[in-house]
């Protein structure tokens, strides 16, 4: 803001009527969030008792109880193994199927069209397809890779194999990172290339020289969301591997937001659900802090803002 | 709104070169790639029980019978009309709550803006799980759980990113057009409702499609709230997920696969519909996303 206008005082009328506009949105963040996180703190450092309502200070015990369950330290491990794996993953691909698009002179909006759908595709009927797609006996993708030679691993029951198996449909909707993708590639300024091209610059060079550090700032916009996703991933899992109480589900399918959803609605220990929230908010803060410092040594912004 | 300036269609861009054809060709076998569980999907709901996994994308006997037994399953419509009631509710309810407030964070100078405004982006980052459990015992103290309340009402208050997207847009009007109706006497509601509001309706478009779309497909907020109901109470997608199990070979179903198929089949379309309806809307909304990045 201009120092003029900062130092002209606010118009009272002006600013009470700013208030009441965005009072919807206060009410809501007082009760839903800001409300909702201290009383989540509250419960998570409590004994809750579901059927009468009451809290009885605990202390510490949740917490202690978070480090002696092995599932918490399993479940975590499995979520950082999907993250790990899907996020670099989701970004490649993004970044090549934005690049051809951007690239390709006829058909793009087509193809753009077609690359999205899934993104539209409810998570149930992804998991549903997925399901039997991934059959390791029957299955369309174990069949294809026959076809090409290679014996394909048993994805839903193999416990190596699951968390890939959650990675590969999330790669069917990568769609949405591609289209940020994409939008950032259109605002890369061609004369740049025009000019590396007569500096003899090849593909490749141009890619990393101009193309990654141009686009640089959707990249990391991208990597944070997906990664904040990736530790959150849940519909997928529950339904293949946890939505059938009498299936024996492979314990690399638990991953943390659906051992937390058991902890808080099938067992009702809603202090320990609270206390595994909190600890899943702590490690996402600090990881974003890490890509944030990580991302500003090498994040190109443009000079507007 | 950044415009994005059209390729001029001159003959050196229509002109088939090898590097041309060889993209074309990765597009379209990216296209196969991603199109193919879609019609797979399409494939399995048209066979009869026996032959759902056997994987022929051309199914050996087609029965189109699926398309009229699956409303005896399953309460298939019953699922639909919850659907369809939350999500419009969902969407008109966020729509318009995110845009007075977007208004309000857009047009007015008061102190703390930039501070409450910087809540608003801050509150897109937290995990949805920190706030499940209070917002669950919240709703049964107003005695609301088991109704479709829980599904939409916060709903009521606006919501982080949609009042970002929104306000982009209101600050893309010029100011000049509100000072000019404030001279003539219009009221500060006047200048949302009769200027600002029909005036954004694109942005408006987007948030409600985004949202449509978010409810429509949202599971896990009905496995919490409508599970415990019965099953003509649940929305299409905890209905579909109901009829996994339901129809389950290792659950002692009959392994009549199809009705899933055809119910997930059923369901999706809308979805494809919402898409090809208002897909401008849809690209411009997750690209406005990647743009603050």
């Amino acid at each position: 803001m201009p120092a003029a206008l900062r130092a002209r005082k606010y118009n009272r009328r002006e600013a009470v009527a700013g208030y009441l506009f965005i009072t919807p949105w206060i009410i809501g963040f007082l009760v839903f969030t800001l409300g909702a996180m201290i009383y989540s703190l509250a419960i998570s450092f409590s004994h809750f008792n579901l059927a009468t309502g009451r809290m009885r200070p605990g202390g510490l015990d949740n917490y202690r109880a978070l480090l002696d369950d092995p599932r918490v330290a399993g479940s975590l491990r499995n979520t950082l193994f999907f993250a790990v794996l899907a996020v670099p993953l989701e970004i490649c691909l993004a970044l090549l199927l934005a690049i051809l698009l951007n690239r390709v002179r006829r058909g793009a909006g087509f193809f753009r069209t077609v690359y999205y759908l899934p993104k539209m595709t409810p998570a149930v009927a992804t998991a549903a397809v997925f399901l039997l797609l991934l059959n390791g006996n029957t299955g369309a993708i174990n069949r294809g890779l026959r076809a090409a030679g290679i014996e394909g691993p048993q994805w839903l029951v193999d416990p190596a194999w699951v968390r890939p198996s959650i990675v590969l449909m999330a790669l069917w909707g990568v769609s949405g990172t591609m289209v940020i993708f994409l939008a950032a590639l259109k605002n890369v300024p061609r004369d740049l290339y025009e000019v590396a091209a007569l500096d003899g610059a090849g593909p490749i060079r141009q890619f990393f020289a101009i193309t990654l550090p141009m686009i640089s700032g959707a990249v990391f916009f991208n990597v944070i969301i997906l990664t904040i996703y990736a530790f959150q991933v849940f519909d997928q899992a529950y339904l293949l591997f946890w939505r059938d109480q009498n299936n024996v589900a492979p314990e690399s399918s638990l991953f943390y937001a659906v051992y937390l959803f058991q902890q808080a609605f099938r067992q009702f220990n809603f202090g320990f659900a609270a206390a595994m929230a909190w600890l899943l908010f702590l490690i996402l803060m600090v990881l974003t802090y890490l890509q944030v410092r990580i991302g500003n040594r090498y994040v190109y912004y443009e000079a507007e803002r | 709104m950044a415009t994005t300036t059209p390729t001029p269609r001159t003959a050196r861009a229509r002109r088939w070169t090898t590097g041309q054809v060889v993209l074309f060709l990765l597009l379209i076998g990216f296209t196969a790639l991603f199109l193919y569980p879609l019609v797979w999907l399409v494939s399995a709901s048209l066979k009869p029980s026996g032959q759902v996994f056997d994987n022929a994308l051309i199914p050996h006997t087609w029965r189109f019978g699926n398309y009229v037994e699956v409303w005896d399953q399953l309460p298939l419509l019953h699922w639909i009309f919850n659907s369809v009631s939350i999500a419009f509710l969902a969407a008109a309810l966020v729509a318009v709550s995110s845009s007075v407030v977007a208004f309000g964070f857009a047009y007015f100078r008061f102190p703390g803006r930039n501070l409450l405004f910087g809540l608003v982006l801050a509150t897109m980052m937290l995990p949805a799980s920190v706030t499940m459990i209070p917002t669950y015992l919240i709703w049964k103290q107003t005695g609301l759980l088991g109704t479709w309340v829980p599904l939409f009402g916060a709903n009521l208050f606006g919501s982080g990113f949609y009042i970002f997207l929104q306000r982009q847009f209101f600050l893309g009007l010029p100011r000049e057009l509100f000072e000019a109706a404030r001279i003539d006497g219009a009221s500060y509601w006047q200048l949302f409702r009769r200027i600002a509001m029909p005036l954004s309706i694109p942005s408006f478009i987007i948030v409600f499609l985004f949202e449509f779309q978010a409810s429509w497909n949202n599971f896990q907020a009905a496995l919490i709230y409508l599970n415990g109901g019965s099953v003509e109470s649940f929305t299409a997608p905890l209905g579909i997920a109901y009829a996994m199990t339901k129809y389950s070979p290792t659950a002692g179903g009959h392994a009549d696969y199809q009705y899933v198929m055809v119910a997930a089949l059923i369901v999706t379309l809308p979805m494809l519909l919402l898409f090809s309806g208002g897909q401008r809307y849809f690209i411009e909304g997750v690209a406005t996303a990647g743009r603050k990045g």
